[in-house]
């Protein structure tokens, strides 16, 4: 069975469809690249799945059970964690409370979400930084606090909102390390991403939107080779 | 916090002194802090904590002080299990409050919040048999402990001070369980807070369930204490904006930023009724209104919020003395008395 199925799925914002007969799935443990053009419809689907927009048709099944339409904390605790494209950090907290705040959806006592939050505290590297505010970290260093924050919900499938915007090299390598890290526990990741050198080497596949609608899916060799793709990207000549 | 730790001891044994000290006026006063304290403390867990600003919470004190009488008058209930069920029917009123009002977010709710206490109050102001707008009497035929009624003031104040109490330390609980975690990161990103399985409506009416609680027991002590209600006296919105106020001028989602700020707060509202008299009538509401402009304007994290910036900035300083006296003390390794200059200024910073 697959880990995370989308079938058909569209959505429509009044007359405008951001969204058209999408479909793909992910296995266990796979990485995914969801990428596009600008305005192609990757946020919007990627917040179909998260549980943030209902889809206006179309099901979307995580190990089986349809989660189209549920509200985020259902989808969450069915397992699907996510970032986002701004990090939302809980500013007002520090690093390790941010992340022992997820970890209270599996162990409300406060000791145990503190040990459980140092874990993946370190597993993102942030371990050193885990009394600083939130508020008061550099973006590269919230992002990576909020995929913490994500896998503390231990999550089967984690949705990554363009987590390497903006960084630089270095930093950009860093995430990478980090997803290729999450892959190896078995979690999947949904990843949807501009900057195509971070995603295309780590990715087992890429899905690629363009208006809307799915017009390639493969490998990352075989998207990157593809007319539709290349013209999507490069526009018609 | 090292500091809040020590400070708690002897700020315990000046309110088991300090009635002794102070006459039947001051003592009077000093009840009323600790009311007023204690309401903000209750606000604080929804508009502090949670972050959702109600101005509203009259309608739960009002219920509060209303039930108790009413049991009392009607029922011959006791007033002890009469603040208890008043503390219940605000939580219970509270799902009908939560229901109308988390519909909205932000500015919207708190004016929400503003129509739905002020309909609470027009209820009872229509209401023949809870006395409508002539009030209610409380009967002063039974009194000491087991009827919370006495002639004298100085049990009111070991009332208000444990009821306060009380109320801090359910604070207190929540500031360490994982609902004080909850409700700082609803007040923070809700969407966030979504995302990690919290289903913020519910955390939200949890907050309100509980303010609206431990608010209308306040409303029964002052019902007990004043011995009168009616509902310009228990349900006006000016009592839901010094709900409000006190938190704020304290410091919202700090444990003792309320009492500070109700300490502040009611000695200069006594101080300008003494100073004015009845011309003076309105004074109080225009501070009020300058405070909250203040406030909003310099110092939106409350006086807890300045003192802890005061005492980073402190700390701030002396760190950066130390790292400078170090660099100085590294660079010029042979002018031993410019070192010992350094060290010095270093220490006097420090201290």
């Amino acid at each position: 069975m697959k880990l995370l199925e989308v079938k058909q799925v569209s959505k429509r914002f009044g007359g405008l469809t951001a969204n058209q007969d999408v479909s793909f799935d992910v296995d266990q443990g796979q990485v995914v690249g969801l990428i596009g053009p600008n305005g192609a419809g990757k946020t919007t689907m990627f917040n179909c799945v998260a549980g943030y927009f209902a889809p206006s048709a179309g099901s979307i099944l995580l190990k089986g059970r349809d989660i189209a339409g549920q509200p985020p904390e259902v989808c969450a605790r069915a397992g699907v964690g996510r970032t986002f494209q701004v990090a939302r950090t809980f500013t007002g907290m520090t690093a390790c409370e941010n992340v022992m705040t997820a970890a209270m959806l599996l162990q409300r006592d406060v000791a145990k979400a503190r040990a459980a939050a140092m874990t993946w505290l370190a597993f993102v590297n942030l371990e050193r930084f885990a009394d600083k505010p939130a508020g008061s970290m550099t973006i590269s260093e919230q992002r990576r606090l909020a995929v913490a924050r994500a896998l503390a919900i231990e999550p089967s499938i984690l949705l990554m909102d363009e987590v390497m915007a903006g960084l630089n090299p270095s930093e950009v390598r860093e995430a990478v390390e980090v997803v290729l890290k999450i892959r190896e526990r078995g979690i999947a990741c949904l990843i949807v991403e501009h900057v195509l050198e971070g995603i295309m080497p780590i990715a087992d596949k890429i899905v690629v939107l363009d208006r809307g609608a799915k017009i390639a899916e493969g490998t990352p060799q075989q998207v990157s080779n593809d007319p539709h793709v290349i013209s999507a990207y490069l526009g018609d000549e | 916090m090292k500091n809040t730790v020590l400070l708690a001891p002897v700020a315990l044994l000046a309110a088991l002194v300090l009635p002794f000290l102070v006459d039947a006026t001051h003592l009077n006063m000093v009840i009323l802090v600790l009311m007023a304290a204690q309401l903000g403390v209750a606000w604080n867990m929804l508009g502090g904590y949670a972050g959702q600003v109600s101005l509203g919470h009259a309608a739960f004190y009002g219920v509060g002080a209303y039930a108790s009488t009413l049991l009392m008058i009607k029922f011959g209930v006791n007033p002890w299990i009469g603040m208890l069920s008043g503390g219940c029917l605000a939580a219970l009123l509270s799902l009908a409050f939560g229901w109308s009002c988390f519909r909205l977010k932000g500015h919207y709710f708190a004016m929400a919040t503003i129509a739905v206490a002020e309909l609470v109050q027009i209820f009872f102001t229509e209401w023949e048999y809870a006395g409508a707008a002539v009030g209610l009497y409380v009967p002063m035929d039974k009194q000491g402990w087991l009827w919370m009624n006495f002639a004298t003031k100085l049990p009111y104040y070991w009332l208000a001070l444990g009821l306060l109490l009380v109320t801090l330390g359910v604070n207190w609980w929540i500031e360490r369980s994982f609902l004080g975690y909850y409700f700082r990161a609803i007040k923070d990103e809700p969407d966030a807070a979504r995302s990690i399985g919290i289903d913020i409506a519910r955390y939200k009416q949890i907050a309100l369930s509980l303010s609206a609680f431990f608010a209308a027991l306040g409303g029964s002590l002052y019902a007990q204490k004043e011995l009168y209600i009616d509902p310009s006296s228990v349900l006006s919105t000016a009592l839901s904006i010094k709900m409000a106020l006190v938190a704020i001028l304290g410091g919202v989602g700090t444990l003792f930023g309320p009492v500070v700020g109700s300490a502040v707060l009611t000695s200069i509202e006594e101080f300008t009724r003494i100073l004015f008299g009845g011309t003076g009538r309105g004074t109080d509401v225009i501070i009020y209104a300058t405070m909250i402009i203040l406030i909003a304007v310099y110092y939106p994290t409350g006086i807890m919020g300045w003192v802890r910036s005061f005492r980073e900035r402190r700390a701030a300083r002396a760190d950066a003395a130390r790292q400078m006296a170090e660099h100085a003390a590294a660079s010029r390794q042979p002018k031993q008395s410019m070192q010992q200059q350094q060290g010095g200024s270093h220490e006097a910073v420090g201290g």
